[in-house]
């Protein structure tokens, strides 16, 4: 599974492919178990286990609260041109990145074993 | 009488059961990075020796040793910095130095260690044997205001120590001979967004990567008046680059024959630099984006491990023929990989799998595996005599 960095903005055709995100349909346990470690092991390379932050920003809830859901959304799906944050779309769905930044907004699960 | 005696002696002895006398030579830690704990282990056993706990924030610790191979410095996330006696398995010391830190190095005369931090960006730079704070170089820049984060810590001759600012694309030296009063060199403008850096195992040449423009950074110790200078810059040729799940990793191990063997940003390349001319001699396709990039201690071949989602293999590379001779799949999420100090064995963690997979260089079966807690890391005490770590 490869995916190409999108390199070009297209906030337009960004919004209309993600606008009517599913907020309402969580991950099912298992998927839920599935994302709660991808974000604490891999996006923890960067952003720390504890998410306390790395060579990436913190994403606690005091540190995300003032920004907007849907621009969180669109980072996590897309990436951050200009800095190493890479898009995570190839393995993730809206709704799954939405679920994922709702977590982060509220203190993110620990994973069990 | 006599002979009651010495018996009763011996029975005392072996009641006290003194410990036996051993080296540290062919000892070292595997990190446990999601319990805080480090298991030390012996690679002529292959077994492990028993476990250290309580050293907090382990996401990406990293390790040096003291030159006597005896005390672990290991370097957490956290800002922690614990000084473990691997012969007795305890910690010796523990401080709390930063908010964020990334990794360290011990000076050449090992009376110091430097650790490199995010959070408050800078280095540190402590006592070896107290851990006792002796200098603290703020990596501040631009207007002085802001600190950068610092990548690529290493020591280099004289006892310095060479880093590179993340945010500010700089490389500084500092000049620790009298470690209350550093010294600091900097070279400004080296490249955009350095993320890792290397001395050479001579400690000749320190080179930074840049995750921002395709290239690196030289810098030659021995005649720095001459500045950093690009190499391998533009090689990716202005093509759109492959998402980095995961940040490369430099170190010394990357150079082996003459040749220095380095991890591309944003494509699936091992690129080789000739250590002479310091020009790309060519570059091998690999199956994911390389993290580490290593040479076995004889630099016959290199071993190249990958970012997520590709880091179930490892693969080898043939210095002779250049090019991959063998791939491997030694478990799930391989973080690391140790060689013996003379390369019969290389060690691999399998974060996903809870085990170390040590396997034969030459015949590539595998000879043990050794059941470890999210293991990443792994740290031999023959890093201790290596310049640059």
């Amino acid at each position: 599974m490869k995916t190409n960095r999108n390199t070009a903005w297209a906030p337009a055709a960004i919004l209309m492919l993600l606008t009517p995100a599913a907020v309402a349909a969580d991950p099912s346990p298992e998927r839920a178990r599935e994302l709660v470690r991808m974000v604490r092991q891999d996006c923890g390379s960067c952003h720390g286990l504890t998410l306390k932050g790395g060579l990436g920003p913190p994403l606690l809830p005091e540190t995300l609260r003032e920004k907007p859901v849907d621009s969180l959304r669109y980072t996590v799906l897309l990436g951050r041109p200009g800095t190493p944050m890479p898009p995570w779309q190839a393995f993730m769905n809206e709704a799954e990145a939405d679920w994922i930044v709702r977590q982060l907004m509220q203190g993110f699960p620990e994973e069990t074993r | 009488m006599k002979s009651l005696l010495s018996i009763l002696a011996a029975l005392l002895l072996s009641a006290c059961a003194a410990p036996v006398l051993r080296g540290t030579g062919d000892l070292g830690i595997v990190i446990e990075r999601a319990s805080g704990s480090v298991a030390v282990v012996d690679s002529s056993a292959k077994s492990v020796l028993g476990r250290v706990e309580g050293l907090g924030d382990l996401s990406h610790a990293s390790a040096v040793y003291s030159r006597d191979g005896r005390y672990a410095y290991v370097f957490g996330r956290d800002g922690g910095l614990t000084k473990v006696d691997i012969l007795e398995r305890k910690i010796a010391r523990r401080i709390i130095q930063a908010g964020n830190a990334i990794g360290g190095a011990v000076s050449q005369d090992g009376r110091l260690v430097a650790a490199q931090n995010y959070q408050p960006g800078g280095v540190k730079v402590f006592d070896a044997e107290t851990l006792e704070l002796l200098a603290d170089i703020p990596a501040a820049y631009g207007d002085g205001k802001q600190f950068s984060k610092v990548v690529g810590l290493a020591d280099v001759p004289g006892n310095r120590f060479a880093f590179a600012l993340f945010d500010a694309g700089e490389i500084w030296i500092a000049d620790l001979s009298k470690p209350r009063e550093p010294k600091v060199t900097k070279f400004r403008a080296i490249g955009s967004q350095p993320y890792d850096g290397l001395v050479t195992p001579n400690g000749r040449h320190y080179i930074a990567g840049l995750f921002g423009e395709d290239g690196l950074a030289l810098l030659d110790l021995w005649q720095p008046g001459e500045g950093a200078k690009k190499i391998l810059a533009n090689y990716g040729k202005g093509t759109e680059k492959l998402p980095v799940f995961k940040m490369p990793h430099l170190r010394g191990w990357a150079v082996a024959g003459g040749r220095a063997y380095l991890p591309a940003i944003g494509r699936h390349e091992v690129l080789v630099v000739d250590t002479t001319t310091w020009q790309e001699l060519g570059r091998i396709p690999v199956k994911g984006q390389p993290v580490f990039v290593m040479a076995r201690p004889d630099g016959r071949q290199v071993w190249v491990n990958f970012a997520f989602p590709d880091y179930g293999q490892v693969q080898v590379i043939d210095t002779l023929e250049q090019k991959i001779v063998q791939t491997l799949s030694p478990g799930k999420a391989v973080l690391h990989m140790e060689f013996t100090p003379r390369g019969e064995h290389v060690w691999i963690s399998a974060r996903d799998d809870n085990r170390v997979v040590v396997v034969d260089t030459a015949s590539f079966a595998k000879v043990a595996e050794l059941p470890a807690q999210n293991p990443s890391g792994i740290f031999f005490t023959s890093r201790a005599a290596r310049i640059g770590f």
